[in-house]
């Protein structure tokens, strides 16, 4: 099977797979907790007003009906009234997500950065105290979720050891620079605003080390013995036979095989790295869309569960079609359509 | 007399796994001339592939250990030799083939970038070579292994070819540069019968092209016939005989040697033989003397006693028996 | 030792002496998951946790205290002999409480695993034996649709959607569960299915029932232990997580979650938050551990 066919069916079962998350998610949010239009509205709210709510939100239709019109909302970007901002759910989204995106990719360049750096240096000098120490402390650091990092920090930077600020994403009192990715950190840059860059960037650094932490260890602890495992496979030992040089081994022939099982784990943890920042952002205050989720969801705001859950399932699933097409490239086996089958 | 290239002398090495050591190999002495044909024959399992690999030090480290004795290369001792001597000799001197050439070639690169890669490392030394003369001197090996297509060749992945192609790469990697001794081990054993065939004849036409030294590792006394001009003869990790080919095959002496070549099928015709009764022994607790003994038709009290040592019995014939040293 | 005379046939001594066998095979096993020193301290830990958790009432200083209890008089006092990880800000000795937290926690972790493994293991089995079938299609696109969830996303809209209790928790994370243990077995037995033991035992007539459950399945059950070794961990932590948010169980009754939510409330009193967290990270860490040992000892080959 080649690159464009297989392409092609990834693609055509992520699609699958959105729909079928939404189908899921429509379930959970309409069939389970009651009547959605009296928990929109509340307990005190007069029944001809929750009447005319049911009507809007199509609850006496039939299921399929609802799931219809919901849908076709969906796709054209319109997720219904938050119950909890009052305002459009679409609107309080697009606001929100720029703001986790620039976590999780500060996140994702140190969790890939450093897991590299961790495995590499652990494989090379395996079995001394490099390695001992890269390995004990990844032990450790895997069993850390990021809200435990993310509270730890939270209580000894807010209140022992102030030198990084904890909360939000920009001390008050330094303008925003005006908005053209939405990323803080780069639009200062883009406008040459080194005050609000530093301010920005200083802010991000506690809720991305608490972010990265666990999956940064996780991954450098594969990278080791993904290397480890390689050091050990009989091509190696022939092509030192040969003659070629420990420093091209290592750098060229042990790292791109061990890198290769290495970024499907990264792109998994990259996507994971959206939900495990729900309550990083809550406990920094930070204001993205997995702050906005929890708040939604503890306030049984159906819509906002709704949207937030599509959108975070649909970003997942483009994520993990965007590693497997890195992986494809990187794995010529996979991109030319090996028979794996030996 | 010619010069000796490589020289093992007493050779030990024990590998270790749950419950002790496995003590694979047991006084081994093996000497390869320049220019001569050198082959090393023995059932799978004596210990035929970690003589092999423990010459240009490929040994996995950690569970291997050389407990005992030398490897003398031109004089000098490899397992005494710092990292840059032993890079020197594996660039330049010695080269080997694998059993396995599918296992031999990393599976993410291309063929052009791994045999490139050895053209360089091994003339880095000298000089800095770059890219079009590194890509001539490819395509020049790949043709000497009558590889067709050799430009085609090197874009190519290795899962892309067919195991006669791999192994002909190998072979082709190993005589990229020049040198002075090539290790084979079992090469074409992983192929059908006619591209074996053809690997071995590519070997020796080479090897006699280029006058370099081989030590052809096999199990089959067929190819060793054929192809070497002395033979060594290995049984659970000991040498038990030694002979140039012709008179190994027409005089066998120690009772292992006798047992495997009566073993073969004759085209003249007698029928398969017994073989050789018994199984080979526990390397985890070999036998205190002879490790051939448990199986000897022939025995005396000293054979369950002490391991017989190599024994000149006429030029260049060694055996390890006590009963041949009478 | 044998003396190497003799042939070297363990059957006929395993059918001799068959006990000895089963030590020889427990001091391989167990010299293959001691390793790496470090599956033995997780081991330990492990079971610390769970002894400890199973004899809360009897071995906890303060077994009162995981229940409706107030003490202002003792409030917030930091760690100390009386109280090993100090007092929360009503009174309650926190030593005690992160005990009581782990009974929950584990009965969470068995509940959710027991309801997800099986699920997910047979779901796997019937579509890795029914490769290709339309049966094999529905299955997958199904567990692909719920491992494109994010968990603690779908944990979280499940719990939040029902009443926040213990049980509701459980349920919540069990239907996210599930999906990985059947793409796990699923990629098992699509392989061993073409394997050739497998075939011949078709071919003798062997029924479907059988091969499904007396072939295949024993040969794909060594990952699936060290996941469930592992996931015993991070059902804990996502247990954790949803009590920081305020669903699971509800107060008084002790929960890892909630309790690291109100030190963050009362971050004066640190050890308040600090032992919680400890207690969850050393959870973690020790379920890694052991399950790194089985990992090394049920799926290594050695000599």
């Amino acid at each position: 099977m080649k690159l464009s066919s297989f392409l092609l069916k990834r693609l055509l079962h992520s699609i699958f797979v959105i729909f079928g998350l939404s189908i899921v998610i429509f379930i959970i949010a309409r069939v389970v907790p009651g009547d959605p239009a009296r928990l929109a509205l509340g307990p005190r709210a007069p029944e001809e007003v929750v009447q005319r709510l049911r009507q809007e939100m199509y609850l006496d239709k039939p299921l399929p009906e609802q799931y219809f019109y919901w849908i076709k909302g969906v796709l054209s970007g319109d997720f219904g009234r938050s119950s909890f901002t009052k305002r459009a759910v679409s609107e309080d989204i697009k606001e929100s997500f720029s703001a986790t995106m620039e976590l999780v990719i500060f996140a994702g360049i140190l969790m890939v950065i450093f897991a590299v750096l961790l495995g590499i240096l652990a494989a090379r000098y395996k079995d001394t105290w490099v390695d001992n120490l890269i390995r004990t402390l990844s032990y450790f650091g895997v069993a850390i979720p990021a809200f435990v990092a993310a509270i730890i920090f939270m209580l000894l930077f807010g209140c022992y050891w102030p030198i990084l600020p904890v909360l939000g994403r920009l001390s008050p009192g330094i303008s925003l620079p005006t908005k053209i990715t939405g990323l803080l950190t780069l639009d200062s840059l883009i406008e040459g605003n080194f005050v609000a860059f530093w301010d920005a960037f200083k802010h991000l650094i506690l809720p991305s080390v608490a972010l990265s932490l666990g999956p940064l260890f996780q991954e450098a602890r594969i990278a080791r013995s993904s290397m480890v495992e390689n050091m050990r496979k009989e091509f190696l030992f022939a092509e030192r036979g040969y003659g070629i040089s420990e420093r091209v081994i290592m750098f060229k022939y042990l790292l791109k095989p061990s890198l290769i099982p290495m970024v499907s784990v990264m792109g998994l943890d990259l996507a994971a790295l959206f939900s495990a920042a729900f309550l990083v952002e809550m406990i920094f205050n930070w204001p993205g869309i997995s702050r906005y989720g929890t708040n939604v969801m503890l306030h049984k705001d159906l819509n906002g569960i709704s949207a937030v859950t599509i959108v975070l399932g649909a970003v997942f699933v483009v994520v993990n079609v965007i590693v497997d097409i890195i992986v494809a490239f990187l794995d010529p086996r996979i991109r030319l359509g090996a028979n794996r089958g030996i | 007399m010619e010069n000796i290239l490589l020289d093992i002398k007493d050779l030990h090495i024990c590998y270790r796994v749950y419950g002790g050591y496995l003590k694979i190999l047991n006084s081994v002495y093996l000497m390869v001339r320049e220019g001569e044909r050198v082959g090393l024959v023995g059932e799978s399992g004596c210990g035929k592939t970690t003589i092999m690999k423990s010459i240009p030090q490929i040994l996995p480290p950690g569970d291997f250990l050389i407990t005992k004795g030398e490897i003398y290369y031109k004089g000098k001792d490899i397992l005494k030799m710092n990292f840059s001597e032993i890079q020197r000799l594996r660039s330049r001197e010695i080269a080997m083939t694998f059993q396995d050439p599918t296992a031999a070639l990393n599976p993410v690169f291309t063929i052009g970038t791994q045999i490139g890669d050895v053209i360089k490392c091994s003339t880095a030394l000298e000089e800095n070579v770059h890219q079009e003369k590194i890509k001539t001197l490819s395509i020049k090996a790949l043709k000497e292994v009558y590889l067709p297509d050799p430009e085609r060749m090197l874009v190519n992945y290795p899962f892309q070819l067919s195991g006669g192609m791999k192994q002909r790469v190998c072979i082709a990697m190993s005589i990229s540069s020049p040198r002075n001794l090539i290790i084979a081990d079992e090469p074409g054993t992983s192929l059908d019968v006619t591209i074996q065939d053809q690997i071995m004849r590519l070997l020796n036409e080479i090897v006699k092209k280029k006058k370099t030294s081989l030590l052809l590792i096999t199990h089959s006394l067929g190819v060793a016939k054929e192809m070497t001009d002395r033979i060594y003869v290995m049984y659970a990790g000991t040498i038990v005989e030694t002979a140039p080919s012709n008179i190994l095959f027409n005089n066998p002496v120690h009772p292992y040697t006798k047992g495997l070549l009566a073993s073969v099928p004759k085209l003249s015709g007698g029928g398969i033989s017994r073989g050789i009764p018994g199984r080979i022994p526990d390397y985890l607790n070999p036998p205190q003397g002879c490790r051939f003994q448990p199986r000897c038709e022939q025995e005396s009290p000293i054979c369950s006693e002490k391991p017989p040592q190599l024994f000149e019995i006429e030029k260049d014939h060694l055996v390890a028996c006590y009963l041949t040293q009478r | 030792m044998r003396n190497s005379n003799q042939p070297n046939n363990s059957i006929a001594i395993s059918l001799v002496r068959p006990k000895s066998i089963f030590w020889h095979n427990l001091g391989k096993n167990w010299y293959k998951f001691s390793r790496n020193p470090l599956s033995i301290i997780g081991l330990v830990i492990v079971l610390v946790i769970i002894i400890s958790a199973i004899f809360a009432p009897w071995i906890t200083p303060y077994p009162e205290h995981a229940g409706p209890f107030v003490d202002f008089k003792s409030a917030g006092q930091p760690p100390s002999l009386q109280h090993l990880c100090g007092t929360d800000n009503i009174g309650r000795d926190i030593f005690s409480r992160i005990i009581f937290a782990f009974r929950d926690a584990l009965i969470m972790a068995v509940v959710v695993l027991a309801l997800a493994v099986p699920l997910g293991v047979l779901l796997g089995l019937i579509a890795g034996q029914l490769q290709n079938t339309w049966i094999d299609i529905v299955i997958m696109r199904i567990t692909d649709v719920f491992l494109g969830i994010p968990s603690l996303i779908l944990a979280l809209a499940i719990a939040v959607v029902l009443k926040p209790t213990l049980m509701n928790a459980m349920i919540a994370i069990s239907v996210t569960w599930w999906a990985w243990y059947t793409r796990l077995v699923y990629g098992m037995a699509s392989s061993i299915r073409n394997e050739y033991f497998v075939i011949a035992a078709d071919l003798i007539g062997a029924s479907k029932f059988h091969i499904l459950f007396r072939e295949i399945l024993p040969n794909c059950l060594s990952p699936v232990f060290t996941k469930i070794a592992l996931d015993v961990g991070w059902v804990i932590l996502i247990g954790a997580a949803l009590g920081f948010l305020g669903l699971g169980a509800q107060p008084p009754t002790p929960a890892l979650g909630q309790m690291v939510s109100d030190g963050a409330n009362n971050i004066t009193f640190w050890w308040m938050t600090v032992f919680p967290a400890l207690a969850i990270v050393l959870a973690i860490m020790s379920f890694n551990l052991m399950s790194d040992g089985l990992r090394d000892m049920l799926e290594t080959r050695m000599e």
